[in-house]
């Protein structure tokens, strides 16, 4: 595990490093140092179940990213922390600095380190400042070859008994319910959440919670009932949230700004992650949010600071979300000719777009719109296609190979792009990809660059979510075949959202950004990395 | 002579009775063809179908007048071919007359004394030669040709009795230990396989639900009340989930003449994920599903049933801009199959062929 000594001062470590490559001799300075380092590293291998919450130390990591990124590759990696990082599944703020564990800091003893924290990192700037001068090195980019230790998120082990408790730990002292799960589990997916919809968290709170928000406590319900679906819905709506709760706040005495009100948005996360856990889009956008957030100058006015946020949220959701879909129907539009026979998957907000708008600069083409059980999501699009006019037909998902062979290209939104291509979206978009290949029918991915993702994912086990299984159950003739599930042991429904489609699949992907194949995802993430 | 006088007077004592006896069964079983073939799920199973089918062309055969072969043949082909047209999906039916027709001109070539071998020259030189050997007439007339079809017949039936027995005991040859299997839908041939299998060994099976109709709920209770751990998916998932499965188990409703099937819809694509990642693809599919027909008849190979199962009446504000299909069946081509276990033993698709031109003959393959 790493140890806050080892963070707060890599400044001299690196000096200590360097000292003993060029063979000088450690000044007794250096030796000392040497040794309380030593000291803390065991110190906090012993303390490391005792955790404080995950959020702080991303915070500080992000404080400290600017002094630590200087000295990467140099850093010894006898971080322990390797344990976590069976690299597969990154945090949902992916941190590409070694993660620095405190042992367990209760909030108000860190407050009085923090002076001290502030005089060592004024120490560090200085130190790094000269070394800078001296050795001249290029500073690298911040991604370039670090050794990435990302954190496993918590939604994806609920089969660590530890975790869990951590988990549990950290909401109750956030004072938010913890969520239980529901039914027999498939045993493949033993380590993601199964909930019910009939048991919203909601029901959990007490009246008047002044822990959450209202909007916010809203804005859980919705997400947990499904009223509010669909990755662009679900960010926007997260926004607007957020930009009630920041018209509500007022800084507390003796408070930063930038500080506290990332601080009071956590519980908030960990709430709406309860009732739903969060996509890709949302996941970026908190992040966004807390970026601007902590770039607030301390000595910015209360009114001012808060104006500038909900201009930066609005002018997110404008640029992100709004131009970026005009863009990318744009760019569609020229792919739509005459004759064309669209299929399109469930509803994707997007791929709607463009086919309303393709269809108001009277491009003459059919649509067919595939749907599959439990979410029948395809008749919202279904519904909303018709209003406009556009000529459709309605199949289910299993009647794709009857259907294909009329069809012209085949349009799908997606969920997340992530970083090794693979395209993450609804469950059956692989499936829609995989029989269009077969029959040799063009694939065209819509989806814009906010929702990239620096994940990798190669099957839809690892990370997944699983929907209320009793949503399988149908009752036709008023027979309901799988009415006591429950009760027969070795029956169990497996109710999948979203799954992963290989980039082979995929002919093209178009974006705000343009054009492009989906392996030039990781590119794409890069340049925005670059940019920011 | 005397034998002749018998025989005229079995067919001259029936009369009216025995005739109306007969074509009310004959309506009978065509209404109930008809009504079955709603396609909400298989009221009946192809092979209480075949069964039927059987029975009822032995009491056709028992019961109807004919003198020589060839006059049963007749009556059997136009009796045949107002019951397919009553069902044009139900192949078994099709297939059963098909495999009656040829007992009748083996039992008769048998009369007539040619020896078995021949018979096989026959067809084998028929083969390469278009004209052949004379045309049968069939018109001779045999005593004993009667009894011995409909003891021929009797050994059919209990040859279609022992179809889905014959297919189970295979099953330990097949699946080992903790295999997740995949099927699709409901059959009943592949429940009595798994069934078979799962009472030695432990295994996992998947089953997908088959919307709209959702037959894959029966199957997965039945399995799971035998004690085999069964999950359901959404057909949605197929692919999502194939990656992690080891053999793909299906049923068929009809396999074709060139290897390829055709079976519940959704079993195209369970193939092709199945082919993506190189699980074998084995059909569980009884000899009397062979039918000789090719998929090209664009028109005659699907089947559709009323859109209301997909779109239902509830959605009427947009039902009526809209269309619907609902189709029944699916075609897999025989290149995405691995194996075919039927009640005589497993084979490749690219031998179904032969095993069709030992079960029908080729003039009957147009009734």
């Amino acid at each position: 595990m790493a140890d806050s000594g080892v963070t707060d001062e890599p400044g001299t470590k690196d000096d200590v490093h360097r000292a003993k490559t060029e063979g000088k001799e450690l000044s007794k300075e250096e030796k000392q140092r040497l040794r309380k380092e030593k000291k803390q590293q065991k110190k906090n291998k012993e303390k490391k179940d005792e955790k404080a919450s995950h959020e702080s130390e991303k915070k500080k990591n992000k404080e400290e990213k600017p002094v630590s990124a200087a000295a990467p590759a140099s850093q010894p990696p006898t971080q322990p922390s390797t344990q976590k990082a069976p690299s597969a599944v990154p945090a949902p703020a992916p941190v590409p600095v070694p993660v620095s564990e405190t042992p367990a800091l209760a909030d108000k003893p860190a407050k009085t380190k923090a002076d001290l924290k502030a005089e060592r990192r004024a120490r560090q700037e200085a130190e790094r400042a000269s070394k800078q001068a001296a050795t001249s090195k290029p500073k690298a980019p911040p991604n370039e070859l670090q050794p990435v230790v990302k954190r496993l998120p918590e939604h994806v082990q609920v089969d660590n008994p530890g975790v869990l408790k951590k988990l549990a730990k950290k909401l109750e002292r956030q004072q938010i319910p913890l969520r239980l799960d529901y039914g027999y589990k498939v045993s493949l997916f033993s380590h993601l959440h199964q909930y019910s919809r009939k048991a919203p968290l909601t029901q959990q709170l007490s009246i008047p919670s002044t822990v959450i928000h209202p909007a916010i406590v809203r804005l859980g319900l919705q997400y947990s009932q499904g009223i509010v679906a669909g990755s662009n819905a679900r960010s926007v709506a997260l926004l607007h949230a957020f930009k009630q709760v920041i018209r509500d706040y007022t800084t507390p005495p003796n408070e930063e700004l930038s500080r506290d009100l990332v601080n009071k948005l956590k519980p908030y996360i960990s709430f709406l992650s309860q009732c739903r856990p969060l996509s890709a889009s949302m996941g970026n956008a908190i992040k966004y949010i807390k970026k601007e957030i902590s770039n607030i100058p301390s000595q910015c006015k209360e009114e001012e600071a808060k104006r500038k946020l909900l201009s930066c949220i609005d002018c997110y959701i404008d640029e992100k979300i709004i131009l970026a879909a005009k863009a990318i129907a744009k760019s569609s539009i020229e792919k739509i000719s005459n004759g064309d026979v669209i299929l399109v998957y469930g509803c994707s907000s997007l791929v709607n777009h463009i086919l309303c708008e393709a269809f108001e600069k009277n491009i003459k083409f059919r649509v067919i719109v595939v749907d599959s059980r439990p979410r029948l999501e395809g008749r919202e699009a279904l519904r909303r296609l018709v209003q406009r006019g556009i000529s459709c037909t309605y199949v289910l998902i299993s009647a794709v190979s009857y259907i294909l062979p009329e069809v012209s290209k085949v349009f799908l939104g997606a969920h997340a792009l992530l970083a090794n291509g693979y395209v993450m979206s609804r469950v059956g978009t692989s499936q829609i990809a995989l029989v269009a290949k077969a029959f040799n029918v063009p694939v065209l991915v819509c989806c814009e660059t906010y929702k990239f993702c620096e994940r990798v994912q190669t099957d839809s086990f690892v990370s997944n979510e699983l929907d209320d299984p009793d949503d399988l159950i149908v009752t036709r003739k008023g027979k309901t075949q799988l009415e006591h599930w429950q009760d027969v042991p070795s029956l169990g429904l497996l109710n999948l959202v979203y799954d992963v489609t290989p980039p082979d699949f995929v002919d093209l992907v178009i974006t705000d950004l343009g054009m492009i194949p989906c392996t030039s995802v990781p590119v794409v993430l890069r340049v925005k990395n670059v940019d920011q | 002579m005397s034998t002749m006088v018998q025989v005229v007077n079995l067919t001259t004592m029936p009369g009216p009775d025995k005739e109306t006896d007969l074509t009310e069964r004959i309506e009978a079983f065509l209404s109930d063809l008809k009504r079955g073939g709603s396609g909400t799920g298989p009221l009946r199973g192809s092979a209480e179908t075949a069964r039927e089918t059987t029975a009822l062309l032995r009491r056709i055969t028992a019961q109807a007048r004919w003198s020589s072969a060839g006059d049963l043949m007749e009556i059997i082909r136009k009796e045949g071919r107002r019951i397919t047209a009553a069902q044009p999906s139900e192949t078994t039916v099709g297939n059963m007359i098909r495999r009656v027709l040829k007992i009748v001109r083996e039992e008769y070539a048998r009369s007539r004394g040619s020896s078995e071998e021949t018979d096989q020259q026959e067809s084998l030189h028929k083969l390469l030669t278009s004209g052949g050997l004379s045309e049968e007439n069939f018109r001779q007339h045999f005593a004993t040709l009667k009894a011995n079809v409909i003891e021929a017949i009797n050994e059919l039936l209990t040859e279609l009795e022992g179809t889905t027995d014959n297919i189970a005991m295979q099953a330990l040859e097949h699946i080992h230990s903790n295999e997740v299997i995949m099927t699709i839908g409901r059959s009943r041939t592949v429940e009595a396989f798994l069934k078979d299998a799962a009472r030695k060994r432990k295994f996992h099976v998947i089953v997908a639900e088959c919307a709209p109709f959702c037959q894959g709920h029966e199957m997965a209770t039945s399995l799971s009340k035998a004690g085999i751990e069964t999950t359901v998916i959404a057909d949605a998932a197929i692919f999502a989930v194939m990656s992690r499965v080891n053999k793909v188990i299906i049923g068929t409703q009809t396999v074709l003449a060139n290897g390829g099937l055709r079976a519940v819809n959704g079993t195209h694509t369970l193939a092709l994920a199945a082919k993506h990642h190189s699980t074998p693809l084995i059909v569980c599919a009884p000899m009397f599903k062979l039918s000789p027909q090719f998929p090209n008849e664009e028109d005659t190979f699907h089947k559709f049933v009323s859109p209301h199962e997909v779109l239902p009446f509830t959605e009427g504000e947009i039902l009526s801009k809209v269309n619907v299909h609902c189709p029944v069946f699916d075609y897999v081509p025989p290149e995405l199959i691995t194996l075919f276990i039927s009640n005589i033993g497993g084979h490749a698709p690219s031998y179904i062929y032969r095993l069709m031109s030992e079960l029908y003959h080729p003039e009957d393959h147009e009734l």
